[in-house]
C-alpha cells in the first residue's frame, strides 16, 4: 500500500502531496517526540497529535514519509512550511488515534 | 570540517537545525545511513535539551573520515543527579514543555545509546556540556 492509498482508504486530507508513491508498510503512534525518536523506524508513517515543527523535524531526521495528525488537529504555520521545506507528507484525519491505528493495522497487517 | 550553531533560548521551532544540516552534509560526503541516523538522533536530543532544560548555546560539529564529534554546550542550571537523570523515565521538564511531547525522559537514554562516546561535563548553576562521538564505518 502506497501513501497515495492511505489517504483514500482513511479518507485522510492531504496538506502536502509528496512522497504519495511511498511503500507503507508499518506505522508508529505516539505523542512522545523522544520515543519516536529512539525507536520509530524509518519508512513507517507517524500518527500523531502533536501539531508543531519538531515533529516534522523528526520525521525528516528518521525518514518517515508521512505524518497523520488525529482528531482534525491543525499543524501550526511553520510546521506545515517546514513539511513543504522537508518534503514530508502531511495528512489530517478526524478520526481518534485508536480509530487511525485500528483501520491502518487492518490494511496493512 | 568544522561547523558551529547557536541555540536559542527558548527557540523550540529551530532547534532541529543543526541536526537537520548535519545530515545532509553526511549524506553528501556518502556516510552510511545507519551512521548517519545514530548522529543525529543524539544531536537533536541533546540540541532540545538545551533548549528545554537550559538557556540555549552552541553546537560544534567536527567531522573526518573516521568519526562525527558533535559538542552541544549550554548556559543553564546544570544535571544536579547525573546518575539518574540518564535514567530512562526520569524527567523535570516543564509543564509546558510536556505538552509539545517532550519529558518522557528517554532523551539522555537515547544520546547514549547511539553515541560510541558520550562525556556529560555539568556544574549546577553554571551549565552542561554534552561530547558525542559517533564512529563512522
Ligand atoms: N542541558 C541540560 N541542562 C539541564 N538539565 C538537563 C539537561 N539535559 C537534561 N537535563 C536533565 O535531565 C533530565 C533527563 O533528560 P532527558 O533528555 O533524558 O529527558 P527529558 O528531556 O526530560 O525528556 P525527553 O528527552 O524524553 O523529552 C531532564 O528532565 C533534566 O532534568
Ligand atoms: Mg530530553
Amino acid at each position: 500500500m502506497t501513501v497515495k492509498d492511505l489517504i483514500e482508504k482513511l479518507d485522510l486530507k492531504c496538506l502536502n502531496p509528496v512522497n504519495l508513491d511511498a511503500e507503507v508498510t508499518s506505522a508508529y503512534a505516539c505523542d512522545l517526540l523522544s520515543d519516536v525518536m529512539g525507536n520509530a523506524r524509518s519508512g513507517q508513517v507517524w500518527i500523531t497529535m502533536q501539531t508543531h515543527k519538531n515533529v516534522t523535524a523528526i520525521a525528516s531526521l528518521k525518514d518517515m514519509p508521512a505524518v497523520i495528525i488525529v482528531r482534525d488537529g491543525v499543524p501550526d504555520d511553520d510546521m506545515l512550511q517546514h513539511a513543504k521545506d522537508e518534503d514530508i507528507c502531511l495528512l489530517v484525519s478526524k478520526d481518534t488515534t485508536f480509530e487511525v491505528c485500528g483501520k491502518l493495522y487492518e490494511l496493512i497487517k | 570540517m568544522h561547523y558551529t550553531f547557536t541555540i536559542e533560548r527558548g527557540n523550540f521551532a529551530d532547534a532541529g537545525q543543526a541536526s537537520s544540516n548535519v545530515k545532509r552534509t553526511l549524506k553528501q560526503l556518502g556516510v552510511d545511513p545507519a551512521s548517519i541516523k545514530r548522529a543525529v538522533v543524539a544531536l537533536f536530543e541533546a540540541e532540545i535539551n538545551a533548549v528545554a532544560h537550559a538557556y540555549g548555546g552552541t553546537i560544534d560539529v567536527d567531522i573526518d573520515a573516521e568519526k562525527v564529534m558533535m559538542v552541544v554546550a549550554d548556559e543553564g542550571p546544570g544535571i544536579p543527579n547525573l546518575e539518574l537523570a540518564m535514567q530512562e523515565g526520569w524527567s523535570t521538564a516543564s509543564p509546558q514543555v510536556r505538552e509539545m511531547g517532550y519529558g518522557a525522559g528517554m532523551g539522555l537514554p537515547n544520546i547514549k545509546k547511539n553515541t560510541d562516546e558520550l562525556k556529560i561535563d555539568t556544574k549546577v548553576g553554571v551549565g552542561t556540556t554534552v561530547t558525542m562521538i559517533v564512529k563512522l564505518v
